[in-house]
């Protein structure tokens, strides 16, 4: 057989081995983290089509201007998102150089840069919890049907509207639901996923400990979580560019 | 690191099969949590048909409304309780039974009874694999999806009924309990039974592709793969990528509900209550956006499997190759392209920019092409050849058929200006019935018959093949191809009861002819039940482990594989899966090395 003669190396596709030379863990991974993709693109793409089908949007200089424990005067815009930023992308920093002690089967390495990676994780969901608790709870004042009252950041309304003259003062007005809708709906989602990558990592974490992975000659788990944590990380910067910067 | 993880899989799997018949296997083990393709195979397709049946009733219980509107019958109320009141099928009820039979067949029979038998059954044994790449979510991909059954069927139990606002359950219909008895507990369950049913696809759809990419045998390049697994492969890419925007919807629409926000509400009025709604903002057509960003590609996940095996059965019993491989590849990739382009087809009178409405026109109109060259193909295989008429090849044929006859009828609904008169008229019944509903179901018919061998190791009765055969064939016809007449003539989809109209007082007669046809084709597939469980425990016994002279891998297994699929050494392949009657043989089996001086080889 002349075929027999051509080096299997050069092959990919025929059969008998895979041909992007990944475990089907990882081929596995890709393909849902491609099918997680369309789940957030659906989202985003339907908060753009409200978004931009609605008269005003709130700018998110003003409604995201705060800072635990920097008072109510603070003025400090997307500092506090910053952060929560600044945290993940760290987090994603930690879980590579934990992929890389894995390679290096440095168990040490690993747990080490898994426990960062987790508290990262958990600090980005601690800073969400706290951004929406100030959003939910903080009231502001509106003028609704010609009188004043006070309203926080809900699903079902907001306080960001327009601002018009009242009785010689500036005060706001409501503004889209919508707004709250989807910044609730869709930063829920991500930090769900930012929980559930939490909760991954935990197990990663035992598993690393318990030699799990040491007797199995190879810390391929670790990379599949690193996919997973990196396309968490990578979401985020879309959310934040959709609902922050925009 | 990542090559020996491969090889470290292959190894395990390997391990396995070495020590698998060492140890007893518990019955629990094997036929209820079983990791095993071939039986996570049999599970789906024994759930997919107690749903058909449930499906079916209800077609039947709805047809008789259509057939005999004026008319009680006392039996139904004894049965059916107050869903029934006076022997008549209640309104409420009429629009339950319609929605659950859409969302029944679409996706527990069509999708998960369908790709999860014959992927589960066909991608590791035409692989050459062991088993799926991680029999672990493969079974998980199965309790998913029966746990997405027990929900919807539970939704029939709810004091307020199931869901009843369509299977596409447009808001705000679907949003808003005081709007519809079927809008309150019954559509919370068709929700959360579709999410669960989403996990299930997609469990399922990972394994099928990572295992079609990765644990093909050695010697099986993608162009020697028999064209099921193409078929399955695009299948799967196409549910892996279109179910996530379903399940976005849903959890849109879940918020809508239960929390107040305004994603697809706003400016609503409920009359019942006299009160408007504080939503403000949404779009109902957002919604129909995400659905149909599913519900086109859906149809399409319906459809290629049956393609596929069709393809695959028609060139066993032409003993011909198939016509034109690489274009039969070509035409299914090609459509699963433009599945993803031509969703607003079905939203053209929702006031779609008649702009953009052109523009999916066009795309739509040129689905007909792949389409057409599949059909061409099949045509022309089967043109000459020496056809054994197996129930499965008169399936297979008949599938073919269907899909010419319904798909002419996609090319009127897909020009906008035609679908204006057409939109939600027995037209559009009419088309999606035949195209995809009965073609599809005779692809999985023709699976049935040609691979039950393979999973039983018996033969199902054929005389009542036949007779399954002829009484659907000539059933579904009579049928469908009249209700293209009421839609054009402008009889509405989804009413309860047409005979109000003047101008529709005529089909009086012919929808009691289609009512008792109706009955008639389903007491038909309840004898295919029976066939099926009698030749289960009683059929004729396989005694050639190649039934049908095929060359594909599933037949070089003993008749009865064990979890492992081949005893000894996974065979090799040396050539593509359509050498029929070439060189003087009537086939040449995938594992046959080409000889020396054989013609032209693929
Ligand atoms: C040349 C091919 C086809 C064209 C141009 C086409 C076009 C269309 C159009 C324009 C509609 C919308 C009708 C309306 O609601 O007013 C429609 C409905 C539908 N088509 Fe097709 N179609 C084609 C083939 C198919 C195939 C192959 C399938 C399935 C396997 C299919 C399944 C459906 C279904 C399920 C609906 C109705 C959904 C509903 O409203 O409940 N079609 N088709
Ligand atoms: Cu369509």
């Amino acid at each position: 057989m002349a075929q027999a003669a051509i080096p299997q190396e050069h092959k990919w596709w025929s059969g008998g081995k895979s041909p992007f030379n990944v475990s089907y863990g990882k081929l596995m991974m890709w393909y849902f983290l491609m099918s997680d993709t369309f789940t957030f693109g659906a989202f985003l793409i339907s908060y753009g089509t409200i978004r931009f089908s609605q008269e005003y949007w709130p700018n998110p200089n003003h409604v995201f201007n705060s800072f635990p424990f920097a008072g109510h005067e603070a003025n400090l815009p997307l500092a506090f998102v910053s952060l929560m930023t600044f945290i993940l992308i760290i987090s994603s920093v930690t879980m590579v150089l934990a992929v890389h002690a894995g390679h290096n089967m440095d168990k040490k390495g690993v747990q080490k840069y898994m426990l960062l990676t987790i508290l990262g994780g958990l600090a980005f969901l601690g800073c969400q919890a706290w951004e929406w608790t100030h959003l939910l709870t903080g009231a502001h004042h509106v003028l609704i049907d010609g009188q004043i009252q006070e309203l926080n950041t809900t699903v079902s309304h907001n306080p960001w509207g327009p601002q018009v003259m009242h009785n010689g003062e500036l005060v706001g007005t409501p503004g889209p639901v919508a707004f709250g809708g989807y910044f609730f709906g869709i930063t829920g989602f991500h930090g769900f996923h930012v929980f559930s990558g939490v909760v991954i990592n935990i197990i990663m974490y035992i598993m690393t400990t318990r030699d799990v992975f040491h007797n199995r000659g190879h810390y391929e788990m670790i990379e599949k979580a690193g996919l997973y944590w990196h396309f968490v990380d990578l979401v985020w910067v879309f959310v934040f560019l959709c609902f922050y910067l925009i | 690191m990542s090559h020996e993880a491969v090889m470290h899989a292959h190894a395990a799997v390997g391990h396995e099969e070495h020590h698998g018949h060492h140890h007893h296997e518990s019955f629990i083990s094997k036929y209820i949590f079983s990791q095993d393709h071939k039986m996570i195979s049999k599970q789906f397709l024994f759930t997919g048909i107690v749903w058909a049946i449930l499906g079916g009733l209800m077609s039947v219980l709805f047809r008789l409304q259509l057939g005999y509107p004026n008319e009680t019958f006392p039996i139904l109320e004894d049965l059916l309780g107050k869903w029934a009141k006076g022997g008549k099928i209640q309104p409420e009820f009429y629009y339950a039974l319609v929605t659950m039979h859409g969302t029944v067949l679409v996706f527990f029979v069509l999708t998960a009874g369908l790709s999860g038998t014959f992927s589960n059954l066909l991608i590791p044994l035409q692989c050459g694999a062991r088993d799926m790449a991680s029999p672990f979510l493969n079974m998980l991909s199965y309790w998913f999806f029966f746990a997405a059954s027990i929900v919807m069927i539970s939704s029939f139990f709810v004091e307020t009924g199931a869901a009843s606002g369509g299977w596409t359950s447009y808001p705000p219909l679907s949003a808003i309990g005081d709007f519809s008895e079927g809008s309150k507990a019954g559509m919370d369950c068709w929700l959360i039974s579709m999410a669960l049913f989403i996990v299930s696809s997609l469990l399922g759809g990972l394994n099928y592709i990572a295992t079609i990419l990765n644990m093909r045998t050695k010697g099986l390049s993608m162009t020697k793969l028999p064209l099921t697994i193409w078929a399955f492969f695009f299948t799967a890419v196409l549910g892996v990528l279109s179910f996530p925007v379903l399940l976005s919807g849903a959890i849109l629409l879940l918020f809508d509900r239960h929390l107040g926000t305004s994603f697809y509400l706003s400016d609503v009025f409920v009359s019942k209550t006299q009160t408007a709604l504080p939503n403000e903002g949404g779009s109902a057509i957002l919604y129909q956006h995400l659905f149909w960003f599913l519900g086109h590609p859906e149809v399409y996940i319906i459809l290629l499997p049956a393609m596929g095996m069709a393809s695959e059965i028609i060139s066993t019993n032409s003993r011909k190759p198939i016509f034109g491989y690489m274009a039969m590849v070509g035409s299914l990739f090609a459509i699963c392209i433009l599945a993803f382009l031509v969703w607003a087809h079905h939203m053209f009178v929702t006031g779609l920019n008649p702009f953009l409405g052109a523009a999916f026109v066009l795309l739509t109109l040129l689905i007909a092409v792949p389409s057409a060259i599949k059909v061409f193909n099949w045509l022309t295989t089967l043109w000459k050849g020496n056809i054994r008429f197996t129930p499965a090849m008169l399936f297979a044929i008949g599938f073919v058929s269907l899909f010419i006859s319904g798909g002419l009828t996609g090319i009127y609904l897909g020009n906008s200006a035609l679908d204006y008169q057409l939109h939600d008229t027995y037209f559009v019944v009419a088309h999606f019935h035949i195209v995809m509903g009965v073609a599809s179901m005779f692809g999985m018919f023709a699976g049935i018959y040609h691979w039950f061998p393979k999973m039983y190791g018996r033969y199902l009765n054929h005389t009542l093949g036949y007779i399954h055969f002829w009484v659907t064939m000539i059933g579904a016809y009579m049928i469908f191809w009249p209700m293209h007449y009421q839609g054009l003539a402008g009889a509405p989809r989804r009413y309860y009861d047409i005979s109000n109209w003047h101008f529709l007082k005529g089909f009086d007669g012919l929808n009691q002819f289609i009512s008792t046809v109706a009955l008639i084709v389903f007491a038909t597939q309840i004898l295919f039940v029976f066939n099926y469980f009698f030749s289960m425990f009683r059929g004729r016994k396989l005694k050639n482990p190649n039934p049908w002279g095929s060359n594909t891998l599933e037949w070089t297994t003993p008749i009865n594989p064990g979890h492992g699929n081949w005893p000894g050494e996974i065979p090799e392949v040396h050539r593509w899966a359509y050498d029929y009657s070439k060189d003087g043989r009537e086939f040449i089996p995938q594992t046959e090395p080409i000889g020396a001086g054989e013609s032209g080889h693929h």
